[in-house]
Formats: structure tokens, sequence, C-alpha cells
């Protein structure tokens, strides 16, 4: 079956790889660009633990076309901190415990920094709300969103 | 950072212990946030293969042919493992400690025994490949009867799910039907007990669900060693159990993992590891065997269920003065880990409560389900709710308030317990009366005095009662264990009926049985003197709980002699095996 070309920008460098027309992103990540931030769940969009941003919006990566990225940005946990410098959502997450076996953390990251680009003061609610197709078995989700609640609480008094 | 109850863990030196009792960050956690944590499946592979394997659709079949040669000609497939091809094809995991019979294949032989038992691996270039080729094997099944009930399972006449155990239940030690617990009289103390509640409960598997499913990826290495990164929750024990299968020495296989995606138990069994190094064996490259989650949930062995019988004799005035624990344990298939939850089950009768009389029979039936496997205190869990489910309706049956009710009957410092050792650090009572307060829940003021430091071990409570000993003489006389093996029965021979009553268990298996006269283990005194705090007054003489016993036995050992129980810790998983 003739692969198809496929280029997009990933965590802000630009990647080109070949994928079959019924590939999805995560499988293309996973074992084509060996981009192993995404995980692995359930493949059918259940779990939320293959959270990528597309464009900025948070999307699932299994149930996306690869071939449908084409010239698209897509963002993963991996090209969330800034050099050495980490991202204050990380930050929050390391000193809440909101990671207990982590394999959640990169879905809940990108979800709640999708949250946080958009509204930089949520509420409660907004953060349940954002984080609601992520599937937490081990940590707990107090701990995840005291940690986005702080994150945000740290983002607004830097700006203040 | 996290709040530590420091009037509980109190920073008791600042030496070279400065970490105790703070909050320290964990040494994952930037792997965490970063995702560089390194995940079995994180792991880039020139070459990758992926193993997928064609699973029964039957609960019990025999297996009448197997035909791959389609899905042999199949794009992408590499290579098919069937059962021939596995070196050891029948394991049992606790033989690492060499605790019961091998019963296990890798892929079924002749016959299936539960619904999704693995029967063929495909390897192929991708997924997608693989798993087009599974539509592709042929296997003709002759299905079979099956029993899904553990009740059921050890009726006579019911179908045989596990060839190696062919009555159904696990044998211990290739001699016992189940785990068995004695401790005074029950059934004398029913009699004479004010109320006596029966019930029965029931739990169902339960799925332990973790975010990342089962899996390893096995590559061949340099120094023609196998790597394998694994997502087991005990590495070594997951290497002992792959060598074993695989047949290669130990030191051939490189294990690596530790980060795993959450386990809960359910990534003890070493399902995945053996058939990913034989595939990297047969095929030369790298392997990967991840279940997908339609696998994992379906497939993956659960927390097995439980059919729990509770009786209970409870005085008037509060005291529980006998109970009487009958459960039966859902192996699935195979043993896997249920042997051992049946142990932790009988170590933890009667719970977190002094009761005079108590008295435990746990099985462990064999069905035609999934094996099932550890998870989160297995074989406690449920007998935990049956117990306490069973307090709470013994209190309303006496007209007592439920928590008044647990602290009258809790386990104080010096107490015996039913597995003749003394209780220690006991603080149910301290429990329930934090629980009572937070939840505003009004107890008595007598309830709000009483200490787990106070009253523990004071008379018949620091003593092993006069103990009934069933018709072979077993309980509480282990030098009359050395009867032949059970392990198999000769041909012609039939399961004799299960019976209902303890006192008869005896009976059950084919040796001839004593005359029906109700026998004692003689009455001792505690171990070693308890209770601390209470040193002032000499017990008065060991009053005995309902009768003075029948002067023992001739064969009984003589009761000054030294009591036998410290050595005997653990003695029915690790030590003293009688031959």
């Amino acid at each position: 079956m003739a692969k198809i070309p496929v280029q997009f920008r990933l965590n802000n460098s630009d990647r080109a790889t070949f994928a079959e027309a019924a590939d999805n992103l995560l499988t293309t990540l996973r074992r084509g660009l060996n981009e192993f931030g995404p995980k692995y769940g359930c493949g059918q969009g259940a779990c939320g633990v293959c959270t990528v941003l597309i464009d900025g919006e948070p999307q699932l990566a299994c149930l996306t076309l690869t071939v449908a990225c084409e010239g698209r940005h897509v963002e993963t946990v991996s090209g969330m901190a800034d050099g050495p410098n980490m991202h204050p959502l990380q930050n929050a997450f390391m000193d809440n415990f909101a990671a207990q076996c982590g394999f959640c953390t990169p879905g809940m990251l990108m979800a709640a920094r999708a949250l946080l680009d958009r509204n930089p003061n949520p509420t409660r609610e907004d953060v349940v709300e954002a984080i609601a197709g992520n599937i937490c078995r081990c940590t707990g989700y107090e701990p995840i969103i005291a940690a986005i609640l702080a994150a945000a609480g740290a983002r607004g008094e830097k700006r203040a | 950072m996290l709040d530590i109850r420091k009037d509980f863990f109190a920073n008791e030196r600042d030496d070279n212990l400065n970490v105790v009792g703070k909050g320290v960050q964990r040494q994952d956690m930037p792997g965490h946030v970063t995702g560089r944590s390194p995940f079995f499946d994180d792991h880039a592979f020139e070459g990758l293969l992926h193993l997928k394997v064609v699973r029964s659709p039957h609960h019990h079949a025999r297996i009448r042919s197997i035909d791959v040669s389609a899905a042999e000609r199949a794009p992408g497939v590499k290579r098919i493992l069937r059962a021939a091809d596995v070196p050891v094809n029948k394991n049992t995991l606790l033989s690492l400690i060499n605790f019961g019979k091998d019963d296990e294949p890798s892929l079924a032989v002749d016959k299936v025994h539960y619904k999704g038992e693995p029967v063929v691996a495909i390897i192929a270039d991708s997924e997608a490949a693989a798993m087009a080729a599974r539509k592709l094997v042929r296997i003709d099944y002759e299905t079979l009867p099956a029993v899904f009930d553990v009740e059921e399972a050890l009726k006579p006449g019911a179908p045989v799910v596990n060839d190696t155990y062919p009555n159904n239940y696990f044998e211990y030690h290739d001699k016992f039907d189940h785990q068995k617990l004695r401790f005074g009289d029950t059934e004398k103390a029913f009699k004479s007990a004010d109320i006596v509640l029966e019930e029965r409960y029931q739990m169902s598997p339960i799925e332990h669900a973790p975010t990342e499913t089962n899996g390893s990826i096995a590559a061949p290495e340099q120094d023609n060693r196998f790597v394998v990164h694994s997502c087991a929750q005990g590495l070594f024990f997951s290497l002992g159990t792959a060598a074993k299968i695989v047949g290669l020495e130990s030191n051939r296989l490189h294990f690596i993992g530790g980060t795993v995606g959450g386990g809960f138990g359910g990534k003890v069994d070493s399902i995945t590891e053996p058939l990913a190094i034989l595939g990297a064996m047969m095929t030369g490259r790298p392997v990967r065997y991840v279940l997908d989650r339609e696998e994992e949930m379906l497939y993956g062995s659960p927390r097995g269920a439980e059919r729990i019988y509770v009786k209970d004799g409870v005085m008037r005035d509060g005291r529980i003065v006998a109970r009487h624990v009958r459960s039966y344990f859902d192996a699935g298939a195979y043993t896997r880990l249920s042997s051992y939850a049946a142990v932790k089950c009988t170590a933890h009768i009667p719970g977190p409560y002094w009761i005079p009389n108590a008295a435990s029979d746990i099985y462990v039936a064999y069905t035609n389900r999934c094996p099932s496997t550890a998870m989160r205190g297995f074989g406690i869990t449920a007998v935990d709710f049956a117990l306490e489910v069973q307090m709470d309706k013994l209190a309303h049956a006496v007209n007592m308030d439920p928590m008044d009710f647990r602290i009258l009957n809790a386990y104080r410092d010096g107490d015996m317990k039913p597995h003749r050792r003394v209780a220690k650090n006991t603080a149910l009572i301290e429990c329930v009366q934090v629980a009572a307060e937070k939840a505003r829940w009004p107890i008595s003021d007598s309830a709000k005095r009483q200490s787990s430091l106070a009253g523990g071990g004071e008379g018949e409570r620091g003593q092993i009662p006069a103990t009934l000993i069933d018709q072979r003489g077993q309980i509480g006389r282990p030098e009359t264990r050395n009867a032949p093996s059970t392990q198999t029965l000769p041909a012609g021979t039939t399961r004799i009926a299960l019976t209902k009553q303890p006192e008869l268990e005896g009976s059950r298996d084919s040796r001839a049985a004593a005359p029906n006269v109700p026998r004692y283990e003689p009455a001792q005194p505690a171990v070693q003197a308890p209770a601390p705090l209470a040193p002032a007054t000499p017990a008065s003489p060991p009053p005995q709980p309902y009768a003075a016993p029948p002067s023992p036995p001739a064969a009984a050992p003589t009761p000054g002699a030294t009591p036998q129980h410290g050595a005997m810790r653990f003695s029915s998983v690790f030590g003293t095996r009688r031959r």
C-alpha cells in the first residue's frame, strides 16, 4: 500500500514522515517519530492519556488521522518545558503530588495547559470540566485539581 | 506539600534520618511531568515486530485441530507460535517458591479452560497485520460443559476445570483441600449464644483497569542476551517466571522496568514477557506484545470473586462468643496467586476482634472463568467487607450502637489470636473513637474511655482455649500430617461429596476416619507474658471457656511441652513442608 508523505510541526520543529491513510496520530508519533510523550491507554478516545494540542486545541491523538495533521502544529508534554525551565503546570504537579504512576500525567498536563492558555483564572469547576476526559487510576483527581489551580495562581501572581 | 500528621508521625530524630517525617519530592516526579519516565512501551527499536494472540471463544472446549496455513501466508506475518514452540509450556507463578503444581500453559495445548485463553501467537510487521492474520487461524473446537460458580464447581460430578487439580480445589501441600483454622469450640459456643446469625456474602471479580495495559518488548542484545522492557510490578519475579518458561538461564535475560503505569496487582502474572522473549528468540528481532484495552478488560486477570458465609454467636450484652467463616475463592481456570489469597484470608480471621471461639474454612475453587490474581489486599478485602457488614447486623440484633459494638469486641494488646500469637500494636478502639469523633457520631462514655492498651490478655483473653480436633486429629497436631499424598486420584475412584458441616471435613479424603468422638487440643497458657501495662496481679487459674476439656488422647503432645507456635510463622506457605 502506498504511504502518504505528511509534514507538520512537532513541538516547534518541522517533522516529515510517511503514514498509511488509516494511521492515527498516536501511532505515528510513538512508532514513527519516537515521540513517546503521549501514551496508549485505550485506542478509542475514552481515557485521555494520548491528549495532545493541535494548533492549541486539546485533541485525542488516537482518534486523529495522521494525514489530517498536515501543516498543523502538534504539541506534546515533551515540548512544555522551556529549556531547563519547567512550565508552571509542571512545577505545580510536582509540588502537589499530582502524579503517582505518571501514566496519565502527559495527557492531564496537555488538557490543563489548553485550559490555562484559554482561561488564566479558572474556577474549580472549569478545571474539573477541562480534565473530565482524562482518566486517572491511582493519583486521585484532587491533587491534580489542586495543582492546576495552584499553577493558575502562580501565573497570576507573576503577572500582577 | 503534603500535610504530615505530626501528632502521629513526629520527627523523631534529626541526624542521618533527616527526611523522615517531612514532605519530600519523589525522585521520579521530574520524569513524570516531562514525559521522560521510561514506561515499557516508550522504547524505540529498529525492525520492531508485533505479537498478538488468538484467544479461545469458548469457556471450556477440546481443541480438535489448529490450521495456521492461511495465517502464515498473510501479508506481514513473520512467525506463528504454537503450544509446541514453548519450551516449558506449563507453569504456576508460585513455583518460584516451590508452592503448588504447574497448571497453566502459555499457549493452550489440547483444551481451553476459559474464554479468552491464548491458543496461538502471531508475530507480524505491524499490529494491524497481526490482527488481520488472527482472523485466518482456523481452530476446530469441541465444546465441553463449563462451571462458573464456586460452590457448583465443588459438587460431585461438576466438570473438571483444571486437569492438574481434578477435584476443582487447590490442594495445599498436595494433601489438604482448603485452609482451616480452629480456635476453641465454635459449635458448642453457638449453642450457648443468645443469638446466632448466619449470612451469605458475595463479591464479584474486579478488574484492575490500569491506564497502561499489560505488555512487554523483548529484543536480542549484542551479548547473547535478551533485553526485556516489562510492565511487571515484580521485575525479578517476572524474570524468574520468564526464564523458566522460555528455558533460558536467568542471566541471559536483561529485564528493565519498574516504571509501571498502574499495577494494583494486575501486573504480577508475567503473561506477556515469555511470549515476547520467545518471539525474539525465534525471529531474531525485537518483539512487542501489548494487550489492547479490550483484552485488558476482558482477559486481564481480575481480583477473584469470593462467596463468604459468616456465622456468629453473640450474647445480649454484645459480646461475640463464636465466629465461623466459610469462604470460596474463585481462582478461575488456573491457580496463579489464589492459593496465597486463601492463606491470607485465613490469617485474617476473625477480623480485628477478640472472639473466644473462632474457626474458618477457606477454599480455592476452580471455575471456567478468567484466572484471578493479586489485587490490593486480595483474600482480605472481600472477607473484611463481609465481616464489617456482619458486625453492623450483629449490633442491630443486640440493639447496640455499631461503633460501641466494635469497641466492645476489638482486639487489645495482649489478646491471644486464633493463630496462637499475641496481638500487639492494636489500634481498632482508637480508630473507631477518632472516626466517631470526626463523623460526629455519638458513642457511649464507656466506649470513649476504652483503650487498646488496657484489659487485653486478661484471663481467657490471653489463653489458647481447648480446641476441637477434627477426625484426622489435624488441628494443632502437625505431627499427624504424614498421610500419603492426595495429589492424584487413583483410576476408578470418585470424589467424595463435600459436606456443609465443618466438623466433618476430616472425612473428605479417602483415609479412614477416626470414631466420631470430639477430641480436643489441650488448653495452653499464652506463649509469652502479655499485657505489659497490667502486670500487678498474677492471672487467676486459666478459665476454660465453656467446659473443662476431656483428658487429651494418648497421642496428643504433652501439655507442658514447648509450644510450637514461635517457629511456625507462615508455615502454611513458606516453611515446614512435611514429607
